[in-house]
């Protein structure tokens, strides 16, 4: 198997937790796995990407090649569009919908939704409402992972598997949390691509 | 592990006793691992922060010196401040094993500039060591403590933001035991008077053969064959990566040179040039190995960034090593025109925002391109709805150029320095002011700690106005301050005050980074220095 995934948002909303508890689980099955952070200036509001490559052969490099990832995962709708020139032509894109706006210029959201639609293979789905029943609505982060998880070929049991090792420090409440976010978003993300067929 | 985790561990299990270190991404993580690690704590490892780079190298060059193996590491413009320390710690050569971190950020992703500090190594003619992958990185620690003890020599390692900042699995090895606390064999060793110098200084010359054979021998340098010898191609560091990258299974059909030790491996090299027809070299940073290869008169078989094969700057990737092996140009796709630019800015509720407010409409009478700033969080004043500074230059160049434009004329001059900034190279651009009576208002503007890099601790808490004292400001002149938005009037007024005053001036906005505010350590200290009590 080979998942090349960009992970984006702004600084802040999460995404390195996200590619963490991919990480952990690619880990558990003896997968090779390189994770790209962003440090640093970038973190202040501004906008952040980070790179996960998971593989059953060797990996090179950091970098996932242009027009070379399986999956860009999104936390923020606008982010999810400024690295489309790294999606390969049948890659995935799946996106939070909830704009974060601390921009004077944010574009009209309607717009941003019309350049995703756009795309063959998408999802957008509102990780905040499904993070805020399930969990709280600071756990969009793992309801985004939950929809990811569809399209990435590791066991959702190693996934599980991942939150609880990053998050097991912070008790056993917070992690189910996080879990059952997760699991919404793959529901509402199953939910998305019946409807959208 | 990060590779800069991978480091710090390495360092660790290579017996190391201390490490130095000023932060800066991307080299910030080794130490922060370390302050961290138990293995560090039970082994009493030193692992404290210190003021600038150039303090971090000379007490890592001290440790050295009783016999002990000492890590230093810093971001690329840290070696910059670190330079004389550094240079002429290859003169005076080390008695423990003493590795220098350099973390190099190709394509500016936080910092001012570019600069390729393998350079510095060939400037200082010393062993430079520069990892492929993580994994390399960690077994690279133990083997240049090896060689920095085997020629007693300080060795370099180069690493790059990528690298740095990239997680992969580590297989680490068992711990080795510190050195014995022993001095110098020669106890003329570290004195660098001429006549000694001179002398050490041959000896390291003399070893420049023993490094190049060094290299010819590590297993860092690698002669891949291929059966295509139409091209060569010569990988420095981690662009081997991007190279492999773009061929299944990692099988490349042209001879392939990994570089990951310097001096060049010269028979390694000559052994490409006699096979192949050409040479492409890749190389993240400057072009300096394809500079070297080419020569002054530009040999023409030899491409790279210099022939326009890779692009001059930037950091590179797949798709342009490959493009480069084609000989086509690689265009990056647009992404869609309704993608707006966001770019990073002070948190909601920052002091230095408060700060910018006030001063903005205290220079408001002056007009605009008086505010030479600094650099960390303060920096991004620089964009809307702010445009508050006019410079930001070089760690403590916002004193001294602020001197510099009121000797010029510009009065009056303004500068804009973060505490951790303040004591990292400003005291001794206020000493300049100071002595020089200077016409300028120093804004110090205190958040408690170093914010920019992370939040670490900052030499200057609690101490700045001692300070200011101690090298001469008059203390009628020296004003402290709590930004917020109710105190803005309050603020401008005294602003304007100090910008009329004929003399050098001091006010230090003090409000705690709100990023810190979870940080358990600090509020100790902040409550034992009373610092919030003040106004
Ligand atoms: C020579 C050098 N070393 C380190 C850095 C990295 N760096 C950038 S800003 C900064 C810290 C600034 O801290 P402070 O002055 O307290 O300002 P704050 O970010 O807290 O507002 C550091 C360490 C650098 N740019 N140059």
């Amino acid at each position: 198997m080979k998942s090349d995934i960009i992970l984006s948002g702004v600084g802040g909303q999460g995404i390195i937790s996200i590619a963490a508890a991919i990480g952990e689980a690619a880990l558990i099955n003896d997968l090779h796995m390189k994770q790209a952070e962003v440090h640093g200036m970038s973190q202040r509001g501004g906008a952040v990407q980070s790179t996960l490559r998971v593989s059953s052969k060797p990996i090179a490099s950091d970098l996932i090649a242009y027009g070379a990832a399986d999956m860009i995962l999104s936390v923020e709708p606008m982010e999810s569009l400024r690295y489309l020139n790294y999606l390969k032509p049948e890659g995935w894109l799946i996106t939070n919908a909830v704009p974060f706006v601390n921009i004077d210029d944010y574009p009209n959201i309607e717009t941003i939704y019309a350049e995703i639609r756009k795309i063959k293979n998408h999802v957008i789905i509102d990780a905040d409402e499904i993070a805020g029943k399930v969990a709280t609505k600071r756990a969009s982060n793992m309801v985004m992972l939950g929809a990811a998880t569809l399209f990435i070929d590791i066991p959702l049991e190693s996934v599980k598997e991942g939150i609880r090792q990053i998050f097991g420090k912070k008790g056993e409440a917070m992690t189910q949390s996080n879990i059952d976010a997760m699991l919404a978003g793959r529901e509402a993300a199953e939910l998305y691509m019946k409807q959208n067929r | 592990m990060l590779g800069d985790e991978a480091i710090a561990q390495a360092g660790l299990d290579a017996g190391i006793s201390g490490m130095y270190a000023y932060p800066g991404t991307p080299s910030t993580e080794i130490m922060e691992y370390i302050q961290h690690s138990k293995q560090a704590k039970e082994n009493k490892v030193h692992a404290k922060w210190s003021t600038n780079e150039k303090t971090s190298m000379e007490s890592a060059l001290g440790m050295s010196y009783a016999g002990k193996r000492a890590l230093c590491a810093m971001k690329h413009v840290g070696l910059n401040v670190a330079a004389d320390a550094f240079i002429n710690a290859a003169i005076t050569g080390v008695n423990g094993g003493l590795i220098v971190i350099s973390a190099d950020d190709p394509s500016m992703h936080s910092s001012q500039n570019e600069q390729d500090n393998r350079f510095y190594g060939k400037f200082a003619q010393i062993p430079i060591l520069e990892p492929t992958n993580q994994q390399e990185a960690y077994d690279m620690i133990h083997y240049g403590f090896e060689l920095s003890e085997e020629f007693k020599v300080p060795v370099l390692m180069r690493i790059t933001t990528r690298l740095a900042h990239s997680r992969a699995g580590i297989e680490t090895r068992s711990p080795r035991p510190q050195n014995q606390l022993v001095l110098p064999k020669d106890p003329m060793q570290f004195i660098l008077l001429p006549s000694i110098a001179r002398k050490n200084y041959r000896t390291l010359l003399g070893n420049f053969r023993s490094f190049v054979d060094a290299s010819e021998e590590s297993d860092f340098n690698q002669f891949i064959d291929g059966p295509d010898k139409s091209l060569g191609i010569i990988t420095c560091g981690i662009a081997y990566n991007y190279l492999v990258e773009n061929y299944e299974d990692q099988n490349v059909p042209y001879p392939v040179l990994k570089v990951g030790q310097y001096p060049l491996p010269r028979k390694l090299i000559e052994k490409m040039m006699n096979t192949c027809k050409e040479v492409l070299v890749i190389e993240d940073g400057y072009p300096m190995v394809e500079e070297m290869l080419k020569g002054y008169l530009g040999k023409e078989n030899i491409r790279g960034r210099l022939d326009g094969s890779l692009p001059r700057d930037g950091e590179l990737n797949p798709n342009l090593v490959l493009a480069a092996i084609k000989k086509e140009k690689f265009e990056i796709e647009p992404i869609p025109s309704t993608v707006a630019n966001r770019l990073p800015a002070m948190c909601k509720g920052c002091g230095h925002i408060d700060a910018y407010l006030a001063l903005n409409e205290a220079l408001l009478e002056h007009g605009k391109g008086r505010v030479f700033a600094d650099i960390g969080c303060y920096t991004l004043g620089a964009y809307e709805p702010y445009q508050a500074i006019s410079t930001c230059v070089d760690m403590g160049a916002s004193i001294t150029m602020a001197k510099g434009a009121a000797d010029a004329g510009l009065v009056p001059a303004v500068a804009v320095i973060g505490d951790s900034t303040f004591t990292h190279s400003g005291i001794t651009g206020l000493i300049d002011a100071v002595i020089g009576k200077s016409p300028i208002t120093i804004v110090i503007s205190d958040n408690y700690t170093t914010g920019m890099t992370g939040g670490q601790d900052s030499a200057a808490l609690g101490r700045i106005e001692q300070i200011c004292e101690g090298v001469g400001v008059d203390p009628a002149h020296i004003k402290i301050f709590h930004p917020t938005p109710a105190h803005h009037d309050e603020m401008v007024a005294l602003l304007k005050e100090e910008l009329a005053y004929d003399g050098v001036s001091v006010i230090i906005p003090r409000r705690q980074c709100v990023q810190t505010m979870k940080d358990k350590d600090l509020a100790i200290k902040v409550k034992e220095l009373g610092l919030n009590n003040r106004k």
